[in-house]
């Protein structure tokens, strides 16, 4: 039992991904999480003013009941298939998270200085505001998302699929290295 | 019969972001810094898989459940947009350290912060379909 109260290693997860890439091409769909994020824009009316948004949202409406489950998922894997939330990350990583002001890294999933909502501050409302703006925006302007891209585009051998997973990684890691030690 | 499988699909993959650690904000910091390979084997043994996968449904004709072709849309040519969509959204990702299949995990996991990025993604989305006429393609 231990295999699945524990986080599951990598040659786990990943071909899961994978299966989870089947099993939807199975069904006659694809596996792309962002596309939700606009069609739930539609469901609240950016239709009616913008065109991008003007769509027959029902046609999307088998993707929304897989956000569905990913929602009841994260809630049976964090419920009852968890005994420990802690996030087994390097020492590496924990020193430099401490040195950033982080100082529940290696002990908790998210850190609290981000999520807890009953002692947030502007600062980590605004990063996570921010970062979550950026994430809708980059991934509709890429058409996609690590999903949609970084697994469906790559494993069909797309080469903007390529150019945009380079471009995940440069985003990434200039947030990480140059900007990090100035927003914390 | 065809919503379960939806819903199913999409409890499989909750689980998995969540029990993977791959819906952590800690472990999308750590692969930013290159400091364990934990997350480029998630990334890079699903795409290995998948280009094999892709490969044998393209060559055995491989048929969807109701007996339809598999059929696998090609993304549409260019560089500007994927490169500047990517980026952005690359910060975004290592800011809020959630991608948007994470978010949804992590909200149902009860982590209600991530509500703030979900709302967040929505704007970015909104301001992207108010702004794609300005923008390089």
């Amino acid at each position: 039992m231990d295999l699945i109260y524990n986080s599951w290693a990598w040659y786990v997860s990943g071909p899961i991904l994978a299966l989870v890439m089947f099993l939807l091409l199975k069904v006659g769909k694809t596996f792309g999480m962002s596309s939700n994020l606009r069609t739930l824009c539609t469901i609240c009316g950016a239709g009616n003013n913008t065109s991008f948004f003007n769509f027959d949202w029902k046609t999307q409406k088998w993707n929304l009941i897989v956000v569905i489950g990913a929602i009841i998922g994260g809630a049976i894997a964090s419920n009852f298939l968890t005994t420990d939330q802690s996030v087994d990350i390097s020492e590496k990583t924990i020193d430099s998270l401490q040195a950033l002001g982080f100082s529940d890294a290696g002990k908790t999933y998210v850190p609290n200085l981000l999520f807890d909502l009953s002692d947030i501050s502007y600062r980590s409302l605004a990063v996570l505001l921010l970062g979550g703006l950026l994430v809708g925006f980059g991934a509709r302007y890429a058409g996609g998302c690590t999903s949609g891209h970084a697994i469906s585009g790559l494993s069909n051998l797309q080469l903007a699929s390529l150019i945009a997973v380079a471009g995940f990684f440069v985003g990434g890691l200039i947030m990480t290295h140059l900007l990090f030690p100035l927003i914390f | 019969m065809k919503t379960l499988s939806y819903l199913g699909i999409g409890i499989l993959f909750g689980i998995t972001m969540f029990k993977s650690e791959a819906a952590s904000w800690f472990r999308v910091y750590e692969m930013f810094r290159f400091d364990a390979f934990h997350m480029y084997g998630i990334i890079g043994s699903a795409l290995i898989i998948g280009i094999l996968m892709i490969q044998w449904i393209k060559k055995k004709n491989i048929n969807t459940l109701d007996g339809s072709a598999i059929y696998i849309e090609d993304k549409q040519k260019g560089i500007k947009r994927y490169l500047f969509g990517g980026i952005i959204f690359g910060l975004g990702w290592a800011l809020a350290g959630a991608c948007p299949g994470p978010m949804f995990t992590l909200l149902g996991a009860g982590y209600l912060g991530i509500g703030i990025v979900i709302v967040g993604a929505l704007l970015g989305t909104y301001l992207y379909g108010i702004l794609r006429d300005k923008l390089p393609h």
